[in-house]
């Protein structure tokens, strides 16, 4: 159980870092909360769908994720720069070890991003179901996906690089191509296609079919399926990259 | 008794050779000096010998486990504590302690113990539970120290241990070190030659890679014909780079 000493060490990290948690919870709770008044003071009618509370909540729920990326990326790459993993990868620790390290205490953090943002839509006028429970089970899918993300850039990528490419690219990415800010309808052609080849705007539109209980929903047009696949890939990917990157150190 | 034995171990980046060849035994409990200027090879070598970087040729020996074959026999064996201070920062002492502890798969108890044991050999009673980032240089190093032997090593690595510490914190850094001599095999990388002098039991001096001498420091000194080590240590590596 040597991952059990990695994994609290890791979380140690993550907790006492207030930035962490201010912009991984804190900024989409500022977001939902400034689209919903936006949206409050549009007549009825008159406003884009997606600033209607419950297509706003699961693209929300997915932006915040994109903080996982940076949250996670951040703590690997200033690991790699500090020399704590020259003296880890001279103990027993195997690659999966510290894969389960820096991706397990991610995954609470994820979940407390999701039921933070549903918390406010409730407040902010969602109607409870119990479908509210299974999005936020679901989102445990895409969450895994930004984790890995960012565990894949924090082995390639340096501390200042990672907080470029993670605190600017990933977030920005998420944020346009997923469809959590505008309809990718409203723009469509090449855009939409990109928005459809990448995971993001099918993770969002997952969610909402669960949240609208729509089941089927979530496997129309492969989104299920795709940020599935894109998961699995980029999970291998970590790994290959970050065993290769043991063996070369 | 021989614990390490270096078997013509080389390595090589493409145009560079850092270690060349290099064939050296080193007894049980000795404190061994690597010697070198810059790019002299010295951490190479202890990457190597940690099994952080694999040799482009020959093999070494650690109580036995060839550093190519037996990684993880090896691994459960040494300790190292690199040349830049590697804790977790914003952890306190005795939280970077037992982070360290479980990943050696430590009993609770048994952890708690050698934490005690390691806490009064460092001197580290009054920082325990101070997180490692306010600590000073010194400090951070002593709890670099205490970290690589919280699992008793057989053989310890300290690769430059007092680099850019003030002379106090290296006095104190050195009565640390010497506090643990003889319980384990020490090799240690520096290039402060009274550092040296102070500590170890045998030097080695390496030169691009290569081994130019070997031996106590006296047998050093005479090697090179003089008297102190300083000047015995230049003039070998004058000698070969001429």
């Amino acid at each position: 159980m040597r991952w059990i000493a990695f994994t609290k060490r890791t979380a140690k990290e993550i907790i006492l870092d207030p930035l962490t948690i201010a912009f991984g919870i804190g900024m989409p709770v500022a977001v939902l909360l400034l689209l919903s008044a936006i949206n409050s003071g549009i007549p009825a009618g008159h406003g884009p769908d997606n600033f209607k509370i419950d297509q706003l909540t699961p693209g929300i729920n997915v932006f915040a994720m994109s903080f996982l990326t940076l949250m996670g990326g951040l703590l690997l790459s200033k690991d790699r720069g500090s020399s704590l993993l020259q003296r880890l990868f001279t103990t027993p620790l195997t690659a999966v070890d510290y894969i389960i390290g820096y991706v397990l205490p991610l995954l609470p953090i994820a979940l407390l991003q999701s039921v933070v943002c549903y918390a406010f839509a409730l407040i902010l006028g969602l109607e409870f179901t119990v479908n509210i429970l299974w999005a936020i089970l679901l989102s445990l899918l895409p969450a895994l996906l930004f984790t890995a993300l960012g565990l894949l850039l924090g082995t390639i990528l340096n501390e200042k690089q990672v907080g470029g490419i993670c605190g600017a690219l990933i977030t920005n990415l998420t944020a346009w191509t997923s469809g959590a800010w505008f309809s990718v309808d409203l723009v469509g052609g090449a855009f939409k296609t990109v928005c459809q080849i990448l995971p993001f705007y099918h993770a969002v539109e997952m969610l909402k079919a669960v949240l609208h209980g729509d089941f089927q929903g979530v496997f129309a047009e492969g989104h299920l399926w795709i940020v599935l696949a894109y998961t699995v890939v980029i999970c291998v990917l970590s790994v290959i990259l970050f065993t290769s990157k043991m063996r070369e150190k | 008794m021989t614990e390490i034995k270096l078997k013509s171990l080389t390595k090589r980046y493409k145009d560079l050779t850092a270690v060349d060849g290099l064939s050296l035994e080193i007894e049980k409990g000795e404190l061994f000096g690597l010697l070198g200027v810059n790019g002299a090879g010295k951490t190479t070598t202890i990457k190597m010998l940690s099994t952080l970087t694999v040799p482009t040729s020959g093999d070494a020996e650690i109580a036995g486990y060839s550093i190519l074959g037996d990684k993880q026999k090896i691994r459960e064996r040494i300790a190292i504590s690199p040349q830049e201070t590697a804790v977790a920062e914003a952890l306190t002492v005795r939280e970077n302690l037992k982070m360290m502890a479980g990943i050696y798969s430590m009993d609770k108890q048994t952890a708690e113990k050698r934490i005690a044991e390691l806490r009064d050999a460092l001197g580290l009673r009054n920082v325990m539970d101070k997180r490692v980032k306010k600590l000073s240089g010194g400090y951070k190093r002593r709890v670099s120290i205490a970290m690589a032997l919280i699992n008793s090593p057989s053989v310890l690595f300290l690769d430059e241990p007092t680099l850019g510490l003030d002379v106090i914190a290296r006095s104190e850094l050195w009565d640390a070190i010497k506090a643990i001599k003889g319980e384990l095999t020490i090799i240690l990388t520096t290039h402060y030659l009274e550092e040296a002098e102070e500590m170890c039991d045998r030097l080695a001096v390496m030169k691009d890679g290569r081994l130019v001498a070997v031996g106590t420091k006296e047998e050093i000194k005479k090697a090179a014909g003089e008297d102190d080590l300083e000047a015995a240590f230049v003039k070998l590596v004058k000698e070969v780079r001429a």
